[in-house]
C-alpha cells in the first residue's frame, strides 16, 4: 500500500528518492524487480515535513543553530542536543502516526513483529547528503508505539553535532532538510554481512567480495567483529579465496523480540565457515543481480534467515537488506594490468618469455 | 581455492611432514620384481652411473597417460611422444622457453622431467620462433588440411602392412622376373616400417599441438593479468568447442540408438551380452539392413576408438569388438525409452560459452578489449586441434599400430616363440626385431630358430615381474620438488602446481575433504564407483559418481550414467576435463588419491565448481 506518509516496498510505487530517500528507493526498486527483500515500508519525507512544519518547529531549529561556531565543539554538542530534544518531545502528527501504525500492522497482522527502523536520507535529491551510518538505526523494535517513536528518533538524528558539522563543511544548507525512514521486518539471522561487486583491494571488477558473520550483520558493518572473507569470481560465481575468522560472539534478535542480544557462538560453529559454498554462490548471485540492474558496482547488505529453507532450483535463500552504489573505485581509474599487447605469435613469444613468473 | 586461517583453530597436523619425494635410487622394488630393470630399454632407466644428475631433477609421474604398468614393448609410447614433443619445441619452431620432456620408466611407471631453456637462449630463439610459428598461425587452416592428408596416408600405410606366414617356397614367376628377394625381406622391412610409421604418427601428433596450447596460454595469461585469480575453467569455457571430431564416435552411437528406435529394432539391441550375434539378429529383422548400413558407415572411421587411451597394446577398440559400441547403444536405447534427453546440450553449451566470454569482455576497457578479442580469436581458431588430434592419433593411428603389432606377435606365437598370442609385448621393440630375424633366418635355413627355446621362460619371468610391479601404486613424484612449479605445460596439462605437490608431500591422511582442480562446474552427490581400468566400466550403475586414477575421453558413453567424475591425475585441459565440460558433468581432477581413499559405494559430494570432494560416510 502507499499513501502520502507511507509507501510499502511491494506497492509498486515509483522510487522517488526525494520522497523515500536512497535506502528505501533501492528497496522499493529491488522488491519490484522480484529480488527477495524482507517486507517493509518507507515513512516518507512528507511525514517528516508534516512533523517539522507544524508549530513552527523549523524556525525554532533555525534560531537555535543561528551563529553557531563549529570550532566550539562543546557549544555545538549542546545546541545539537537541544534541537534533537525539540524533535523527540513533540508528538508525531496523528495522521502520520495512524499511517505508520497501519503500515506496521500489515507486516504482522496477528502480532507485533520485530522490525528494523533505519534513517533513509541521503542522495543528491535530499540536501542531507550522508555517509554510511551517519543517522540512526534501531533494531528489534516491537509494537506500533515503539515504531512511531523510533521513526521520530531517526528524524532527530539529522541534528547530531557530527551531522551538523558535516553539512556545514560541505556547504549544505540547513534549510529544507528532510528525511525518510525505512521500517523493515527483522530477519532472525543465521548469517549476515555485506557484499561488494568490485574488489575493494584493487578495483578488479571481475570479483565479488563478501564479508560474513554469524547472526545479524551489524557487527560486520560497524567493524566490531572480523568477518569471514570470501573472494568470488563474478562471472562463474566460484569462490576463489576464503579467509576464515572464528567469531566468538554473535548479535541476534532477543527472544522476546524487544532489542538485541549478544551471545557466545558455541564451539561447534566457531571455527566453521559461516557460509557453505552454495551460500557463497547465492550471496554473490544476489549482489550481481543488483549490480546488473543499476549498471554500476554495488555495495549490498544481505542476510540468511535461521530457518531459511532452500528454494527449489535456486539454492539457499538470501535476502537483501540494503543496496547502494559503490563510490570509491567507481570514481577512480584502476591501475592498468601489464598484459602483453596484441595477439598472435609476437605476443605469444613475449608471454612465454615472461613465463618464469607464472603464478602457480 | 585457497583457504587461510587468520586464527589457528584445532587442525590435524600430520606427523613428520616430508619435504622431498623418495629418490628412485632408494626405492625397493616390490617382491617378485627385484630384477625389473632387466626388461626395459637402457635409455628409459635411471642408470646407476648417472645418480647425481638424475637425483638433482624433479620427476613427476605421468599416470594421466600411463596409469598402469608398461610392458617392455609399450615404452615406445612415452619414448616417441616425448621425443616428438621435444623436436617441435627445440628443432622446428624453437619455442622460446620450452624444451621437451625427459622420460624414465621406473618400476613400470612413467616419469617426466620438463627440460627448461635458459633465459638467454630462450630470448635468442625468439626471432626464429616468430618466423616459424608465425607462418603456422598465419596459414593454420591450410596447413591443417595438409596435416590431415599426411595422417590419413600414415594410417593407410599402417593398414596395408601384412604380417602373415612365410611361404614354403618363393613363387616361380619371381625367378623369371629375377626378383631375388624373399618374403623375409618384406617381413623384416614391414616391421621396420611399422615402427617408422608409429614414429611418424607421433610427429603428426605434436606438429600443431604445442602451438595450439601456446595460443591458449597467451589468452590464459592475459586473463590472469586482467582478472587476477580468474578460474582456469573460465578461460577453458571461452574456447570450448562444441562440434568436435573427438565427440563424433559417441554422437554416432546416439544416432544409431535413435535409428534403432525409429526402425523398431530397439528390442534387439537391449539384449544382455551383445556381440556379433546381435548384428546377425538385426540383419534378419525387417528394416535391419538399413540399420546395418548406418552401422557400417559409422564404423569407418569413427569406431577406430578405444575405451582405453591408445597407449596400451591391448586396449580394446570398438571396431574390433562390436560388444563395446553395442553395449553403449543399448544403454542409449534404454534411456530413450525412458524419455531421457541423450544429446549433448550443444546450444546450452554455446550459450554458456558466449555468456562467460561476454561478461568478462564487458569488464575491459576498449584497449584491453581489442587485445582480448584478438587473443580469443586465435585461441578459438587453434583450439579444435587440441581436442581433435586425439581421435586421429591416439585412437585411430595407434589403434591400427597396435593391431598390426599384435598380428606380428601372433605370427611368432604360432611359430612357438611364446605361449600367449600377445606375448611379444614382453619384449622390447629391439628384442622383437631380433626375434623376428631369428624366425626369418630359421625359415630361410630350413632349421629351427632359437626363440622357441629362449623366449617362453623369459616371457614367463617378465610376466611375473609386470604383475608384481602392478601390485603397487606409483609415487606421484621423485626427488626434491622445486620451490615453485612454473613450467606452464606441466601446470596446464598435468595439473602439477606447487599446491598439488605440497599436498602430495603432506601425504594427506584420511581426514577431511579431497582437494583437486575445479575441472568442470556443478555439484553432485551419490555413491562412488571406483574404476581402475576400462574393463571395469561395465560395473558403473546409473546415478553413481565415477572415481578413477584417470579417465579417457572415450569413456564418454558412460558419462550418461554417472552424476560426476573424480580423478587422481589431470589438469583442467586434460582430455577428461574437456569431455566432462562438454557433457555438462561436474568434475574434480588431480585429487592425487581419490581412487585409493574412496571406497565403491561410499557416498561422496563432488563440487566441480570449487574443486572439492567431500566424503559423506
Amino acid at each position: 500500500m502507499a499513501d502520502q506518509y507511507t509507501v510499502a516496498f511491494d506497492s509498486g510505487a515509483a522510487p522517488f528518492t526525494a520522497r523515500v530517500g536512497g535506502k528505501c528507493a533501492a528497496l522499493l526498486t529491488m522488491t519490484g524487480r522480484g529480488v527477495p527483500v524482507p517486507p517493509g515500508f518507507a515513512v516518507t519525507t512528507d511525514a517528516f515535513d508534516a512533523a517539522l512544519d507544524g508549530g513552527g518547529l523549523r524556525a525554532r531549529i533555525g534560531s537555535l543553530l543561528a551563529g553557531l561556531d563549529l570550532s566550539d565543539t562543546a557549544d555545538t554538542e549542546r545546541r545539537a542536543a537541544e534541537v534533537r530534544g525539540l524533535v523527540t518531545d513533540r508528538p508525531v502528527p496523528p495522521p502520520v502516526a495512524t499511517a505508520v501504525t497501519a503500515a506496521y500492522r500489515v507486516l504482522g497482522a496477528a502480532q507485533d513483529v520485530p522490525v528494523a527502523v533505519r534513517s533513509s536520507a541521503g542522495t543528491e535529491d535530499l540536501p542531507a547528503a550522508s555517509f554510511a551510518g551517519q543517522y540512526d538505526t534501531y533494531l528489534g523494535v516491537r509494537g506500533a508505539d515503539a515504531v512511531v517513536d523510533a521513526v521520530r528518533r531517526c528524524w532527530a538524528s539529522l541534528w547530531t553535532a557530527r551531522a551538523i558539522t558535516y553539512r556545514a563543511a560541505g556547504g549544505m544548507p540547513e534549510r529544507g532538510l528532510s528525511m525518510a525512514v525505512g521500517v523493515q521486518s527483522m530477519v532472525d539471522a543465521r548469517t549476515a554481512g555485506v557484499a561488494m561487486t568490485v574488489n575493494p583491494a584493487d578495483g578488479d571488477p571481475s570479483k565479488i567480495v563478501i564479508d560474513a558473520a554469524w547472526g545479524l550483520g551489524e557487527p560486520v558493518m560497524s567493524g566490531e567483529t572480523t568477518p569471514d572473507h570470501y573472494v568470488v569470481d563474478k562471472v562463474l560465481l566460484v569462490p576463489l579465496k576464503t579467509t576464515l575468522s572464528p567469531q566468538h560472539h554473535e548479535l541476534v534478535v532477543a527472544p522476546d523480540g524487544h532489542g538485541l542480544l549478544r551471545r557466545a557462538v558455541e564451539d561447534a560453529r566457531r571455527g566453521r565457515a559461516c557460509l557453505e559454498p552454495a551460500e557463497v554462490t547465492a550471496v554473490a548471485e544476489l549482489a550481481k543481480r543488483v549490480e546488473r540492474h543499476y549498471g554500476c558496482p554495488q555495495d549490498v547488505e544481505w542476510v540468511i534467515a535461521r530457518d531459511a529453507a532452500p528454494l527449489p532450483d535456486s539454492g539457499p535463500r538470501v535476502l537483501l537488506l540494503q543496496a547502494r552504489p559503490e563510490t570509491f573505485w567507481s570514481r577512480r581509474p584502476r591501475a592498468r594490468a601489464e598484459v602483453v599487447p596484441g595477439a598472435g605469435v609476437s605476443s605469444i613469444a613475449d608471454t612465454m618469455l615472461g613465463l618464469g613468473t607464472l603464478p602457480t | 581455492m585457497a583457504t587461510q586461517q587468520r586464527t589457528p583453530t584445532r587442525r590435524h597436523t600430520s606427523s613428520a611432514r616430508r619435504t622431498s619425494f623418495p629418490s628412485p635410487y632408494e626405492q625397493r622394488a616390490p617382491e617378485g620384481a627385484e630384477d625389473w630393470r632387466s626388461m626395459y630399454p637402457y635409455n628409459v632407466l635411471f642408470q646407476p652411473e648417472r645418480r647425481a644428475v638424475e637425483e638433482a631433477k624433479f620427476w613427476f609421474c605421468d599416470s594421466q597417460h600411463w596409469p598402469t604398468v608398461l610392458k617392455p614393448f609399450e615404452t615406445i609410447g612415452p619414448e616417441l611422444s616425448t621425443k616428438c614433443l621435444g623436436q617441435f619445441n627445440t628443432r622446428y619452431f624453437l619455442v622460446p622457453p620450452a624444451g621437451g620432456l625427459e622420460c624414465r620408466v621406473h618400476q613400470g611407471y612413467v616419469y617426466h622431467h620438463p627440460v627448461t631453456v635458459e633465459r638467454d637462449e630462450a630470448a635468442a630463439r625468439v626471432p626464429d620462433f616468430l618466423r616459424r610459428a608465425g607462418y603456422y598461425f598465419a596459414h593454420w587452416d591450410a596447413l591443417l588440411d595438409t596435416w590431415k592428408g599426411k595422417v590419413l596416408a600414415t594410417i593407410g600405410e599402417l593398414e596395408a602392412l601384412r604380417f602373415t606366414e612365410l611361404p614354403d617356397v618363393q613363387p616361380y614367376e619371381e625367378v623369371e622376373r629375377g626378383v631375388g628377394l624373399d618374403a623375409a625381406d618384406t617381413l623384416l622391412g614391414g616391421y621396420d616400417r611399422l615402427l617408422a610409421l608409429c614414429h611418424r604418427a607421433w610427429q603428426h601428433h605434436f606438429e600443431f599441438l604445442n602451438l595450439g596450447y601456446a595460443a591458449y596460454l597467451d589468452l590464459f595469461q592475459a586473463c590472469g593479468q586482467w582478472f587476477p585469480g580468474i578460474p582456469d575453467q573460465a578461460v577453458a569455457a571461452m574456447v570450448q568447442g562444441v562440434d568436435m571430431e573427438l565427440f563424433r564416435p559417441d554422437d554416432e552411437l546416439k544416432r544409431l540408438a535413435k535409428l534403432a528406435v525409429e526402425l523398431d529394432l530397439d528390442h534387439l539391441l537391449t539384449v544382455p551380452g551383445p556381440g556379433r550375434h546381435t548384428l546377425d539378429s538385426v540383419a534378419s529383422a525387417p528394416g535391419g539392413r538399413d540399420w546395418l548400413d548406418a552401422w557400417e558407415t559409422a564404423r569407418d572411421p569413427w569406431f577406430n576408438f578405444t575405451s582405453g587411451n591408445g597407449f596400451y597394446a591391448e586396449d580394446r577398440y570398438w571396431r574390433d569388438e562390436p560388444a563395446l559400441p553395442l553395449g553403449y547403444i543399448g544403454d542409449y536405447v534404454r534411456r530413450l525409452r525412458r524419455g531421457e534427453h541423450i544429446d549433448r546440450r550443444v546450444s546450452e553449451l554455446v550459450a554458456e560459452r558466449d555468456r562467460i566470454t561476454g561478461e568478462y569482455a564487458a569488464l575491459l576497457d576498449p584497449a584491453q578489449r581489442t587485445d582480448f578479442d584478438a587473443k580469443l580469436r586465435l585461441a578459438r581458431q587453434v583450439y579444435p586441434y587440441v581436442e581433435n588430434h586425439n581421435f586421429y592419433i591416439e585412437h585411430w593411428s595407434m589403434g591400427v599400430f597396435w593391431r598390426k603389432t599384435r598380428e606380428l606377435s601372433a605370427l611368432l606365437h604360432r611359430a612357438g616363440f611364446w605361449p600367449g598370442e600377445n606375448d611379444m609385448l614382453y619384449l622390447t621393440r629391439d628384442e622383437a626385431r631380433g626375434a623376428l630375424f631369428d624366425f626369418a633366418s630359421g625359415w630361410a635355413r630350413g632349421s629351427a630358430p632359437i626363440g622357441p627355446d629362449h623366449w617362453p621362460p623369459e616371457v614367463a619371468r617378465r610376466r611375473r615381474m609386470v604383475r608384481a610391479l602392478a601390485s603397487r601404486r606409483p609415487e606421484p613424484a621423485l626427488n626434491r620438488p622445486p620451490a615453485a612449479v612454473t613450467e606452464p605445460f606441466s601446470i596446464m596439462l598435468w595439473g602439477i602446481t606447487s599446491e598439488r605437490v605440497r599436498s602430495w608431500l603432506a601425504d594427506l591422511d584420511t581426514t577431511g575433504d579431497l582437494i583437486g582442480l575445479a575441472a568442470s562446474p556443478g555439484r553432485a552427490e551419490g555413491p562412488a564407483r571406483i574404476v581402475h581400468s576400462p574393463a571395469e566400466l561395465d560395473l558403473v550403475q546409473d546415478g553413481e559418481i565415477l572415481v578413477a586414477p584417470v579417465t579417457a575421453p572415450s569413456w564418454a558413453p558412460v558419462f550418461g550414467r554417472v552424476r560426476a567424475t573424480v580423478t587422481d591425475i589431470g589438469g583442467v585441459m586434460s582430455h577428461a576435463a574437456i569431455v566432462c565440460r562438454e557433457y555438462s558433468l561436474p568434475a574434480v581432477t588431480g585429487t592425487g588419491s581419490a581412487s585409493t581413499r574412496i571406497r565403491t559405494g561410499q557416498r561422496i559430494r563432488v563440487d566441480g565448481t570449487a574443486g572439492t570432494v567431500t566424503l559423506l560416510d
